[in-house]
């Protein structure tokens, strides 16, 4: 027997059915049926106070544990304040299901009170979506979404909802699997590829792997590490690759591009094979295009095929999924050992780790409190254990920098799209993912405030996340940029932290702690006090107003050409390293 | 270049519109585009020719893989494929020409589907080439409105 029910309990029961646990979202007008049946569903209902809290709290909570992130928005301004989370989660292949209310189906085109077209807005920044006219539609559409949004490259699959849609009736019936004529992603890796792969590492001088993102969404950080310990290779990651290979291994570089290790970079310039695994060679990385990895031959492997080939040449493409390709990739390596001649490479690693030595992360720690300082204490009184999610701009290069990731998914950042005000939202769907975990948010004082309502949200949901905000009082990176390539003309990038906002009393304001540092001194004890407290704590860390992100690879500029030393020369920190740079 | 790509998509409402999207903002350009119904009800058949160099050409039919409604992508070889195109043209006759007019059209196998005194509307079928070479031998004569179907093809065979 079918049961009858209307729409927006089909959507419901497919939700359920889907095993979706929570959900981020504000109600309004067309999608009242919905939330009415909501109310007595099992699902966790979190308010936000913004619908872009929404989208971000659904993707923290999806980064962190790897399930598809679900929010909810009403019609017109609602599904358009979801619109730069759902792009954010479209950037960094993030799954996610974003469900917006629609005014009625007669309405649609008529310019109705807050109509917009939803499915015709984020067509470009979806993996696909849906306008469902018929309510017996609801429970494929549902079935299919998910099934969209987790598979192949994840993404956001948006479905709109027409209010008389919710209220029609159906006879409930869901499918054993979702019909899906032109979608097959690709998983398993064309085997003699595989072998053509394991033949180039083998014979491979100065190889170097080079992680994404795709090897912490597919799970492949095992396999990645037994090829990189099993063949002796370094490893380099990109900023949403952080976390998929330790950074404490002795084989990690850190990360790459503009401002990643001069190790990492350096590597890049002078590597013969490069086996990219779930990257996108995006530009932030690559540098000047023309002169990424002259002498390098490149396996790039990943699930999309539109990525292999997009922006640089793969001289060995490899689509299907990283953790399944990593393990065919090797058991071929283990099998093809004793047939290929692997020369020696003892002369490359002692360069890796001689650029490591020479070049490591570093800044002035003279001068009043430091942002690269605050990192070192988290990273240090977390025991490096905490997630950490980031806003964006200076304070998201510091924590990518100075926070070491060993494991996966606990680095969570707005990679692709750079979204101010990703941070706390995210940190929110993070904790309340992971409870048990320790949360921290590593926020500027600029984005923090496009999404700083949220204090609430966490408030009310006790969910304990640490904020804490690098506050130099200005759009740091903004200001950087200005120092660096506008002659220090500080237009509009100043946000006079002596004025305006007080943050220990913001966040009084919202019945959350509020703790001001200034010193370096202080910091540790904040921090502790903060671990401790059972609530949401910001931490408002005044630091150096003018220190900048170093090394950096200015824009356009190609990786060998890093600039920051000048600023922070190795002699300084140790005299003793000084040398010829090697090109 | 010029590339001929058949393009099998779920007939569903949206379609066309994300194929256009996709279009616009990866920069492709499109020379031209139709779409019809096919021997299935549920499967549509849009031909598109776009003008792009190999490698973008790459770039195009992965990307309009990535659309979850898109079925089936060919690259046409225009050696064994066949495309045909229709054209109606209102070309500008006068008694004393008319006759002059219509030899062309003959010549074409076009067909008149309708006459005034001014004017006759032509349609012809066929390549690209011979739609193009039969539009300059009547513009001496005046063409007041001319529409082209773009492409359509199938391969040929099998």
């Amino acid at each position: 027997m079918r049961l009858k029910m209307t729409g927006a309990q089909a959507l419901v029961r497919s939700l359920e059915e889907e095993g979706v646990e929570i959900i981020f979202g504000i109600p309004g007008g067309v999608l009242l049926p919905v939330f009415d049946v909501l109310y007595e569903s099992p699902i966790r209902k979190v308010l936000t106070r913004h619908e872009q809290g929404a989208a971000h709290a659904a993707d923290g909570y999806a980064r962190a544990t790897g399930r598809v992130g679900v929010c909810m928005a009403t019609s017109g301004p609602g599904a358009t304040n979801l619109v730069t989370g759902i792009a954010n989660a479209y950037m960094d292949s993030v799954p996610l299901v974003a469900i917006t209310g629609q005014v009625a189906t007669n309405l649609i085109g008529t310019d109705a009170f807050q109509e917009a077209d939803t499915t015709g807005i984020t067509m470009p920044i979806v993996k696909h979506n849906y306008l469902v006219k018929n309510p017996a539609d609801i429970p494929d559409v549902v079935q299919e979404a998910f099934y969209i949004a987790r598979t192949g490259r994840p993404g956001p699959v948006l479905i709109d909802l027409p209010v008389d849609v919710s209220r029609g009736e159906l006879e409930y019936h869901r499918r054993d699997h979702p019909v899906l004529p032109g979608y097959k992603p690709t998983l398993k890796g064309h085997k003699k590829q595989i072998r053509m792969a394991a033949r180039a590492i083998l014979e491979a001088r100065n190889p170097v792997i080079y992680a994404g993102g795709g090897v912490i969404t597919s799970g492949a950080s095992p396999e990645l590490r037994r090829l990189a310990e099993e063949n002796g290779i370094h490893v380099t990651h990109t900023l949403m690759g952080k976390g998929a290979f330790p950074e404490t291994h002795p084989l990690s570089m850190g990360m790459l591009g503009m401002h990643g290790t001069r190790c990492a970079n350096y590597a890049m310039c002078e590597t013969d094979l490069i086996i990219a695994v779930g990257a996108r060679f995006d530009d932030r990385i690559t540098g000047k295009l023309s002169e990424f990895a002259p002498k390098a031959r490149i396996i790039h492997i990943d699930v999309d095929p539109a990525e292999i080939g997009k922006n640089v040449r793969a001289h060995i493409p490899i689509v299907g999924d990283a953790k399944q390709i990593l393990k065919d990739l090797n058991a071929a390596i283990r099998e093809m050992r004793n047939e290929v001649a692997t020369p020696d490479r003892s002369q490359w690693n002692a360069m890796i780790e001689d650029w490591k030595r020479k070049y490591p992360l570093t800044y002035d720690r003279d001068g009043g409190l430091k942002p690269q300082y605050v990192v070192e204490r988290i990273y240090a009184l977390t025991k490096g254990e905490a997630i950490i999610c980031t806003e964006v701009g200076q304070n998201q290069m510091w924590a990518a920098q100075y926070y070491k990731m060993d494991k996966p998914r606990r680095f969570i950042s707005s990679g692709g799209l750079g979204t101010m005000g990703f941070g706390l939202p995210a940190a929110i769907g993070a904790q309340l993912g992971r409870p048990r975990d320790l949360v921290f948010d590593i926020a500027g004082d600029g984005s923090v405030q496009m999404t700083i309502q949220e204090l609430a949200t966490a408030v009310l949901e006790g969910t304990p996340v640490k904020i804490a905000i690098l506050n130099n009082g200005y759009l740091g990176m903004v200001r950087q940029w200005q120092q660096l390539f506008y002659n220090r003309k500080y237009s509009c990038s100043c946000l006079e932290r002596e004025r305006t906002p007080d943050f220990v009393l913001l966040a009084e304001a919202y019945g959350a702690k509020g703790i001001r540092i200034k010193e370096p001194e202080e910091v540790d004890r904040a921090i502790l006090e903060a671990m401790e407290a059972p609530c949401p704590v910001v931490l408002d860390f005044w630091v150096d107003p003018e220190e900048n992100v170093y090394p950096m690879v200015a824009p356009g500029a190609p990786l060998y050409d890093m600039i920051g030393d000048m600023l922070y020369p190795v002699e300084k920190i140790h005299p003793e390293k000084a040398e010829e740079p090697f090109l | 270049m010029k590339h001929t790509l058949s393009v099998l998509v779920e007939n569903k409402p949206g379609v066309l519109a994300r194929v256009a999207e996709l279009f616009a903002r990866r920069g492709f350009n499109i020379d031209s585009l139709a779409v019809g119904t096919t021997e299935k009800p549920e499967v549509s058949r849009m031909t598109i020719v776009v003008d792009v160099a190999e490698h973008s050409l790459e770039q195009v039919r992965k990307q309009l893989h990535k659309l979850i409604n898109v079925i089936e992508i060919v690259d046409l070889d225009p050696e064994t494929s066949v495309a045909r195109e229709l054209v109606l043209t209102k070309i500008k006759v006068s008694p004393e020409n008319r006759s002059e007019v219509i030899e062309i059209v003959d010549i074409f196998r076009g067909n008149i589907v309708d006459v005034s005194r001014e004017s006759i509307i032509v349609e012809v079928t066929g390549s690209s080439q011979k739609l193009q070479a039969f539009e300059d031998l009547v513009r001496p004569y005046g063409i007041k409105e001319l529409v082209r179907t773009g492409k359509v093809a199938l391969p040929r065979g099998k």
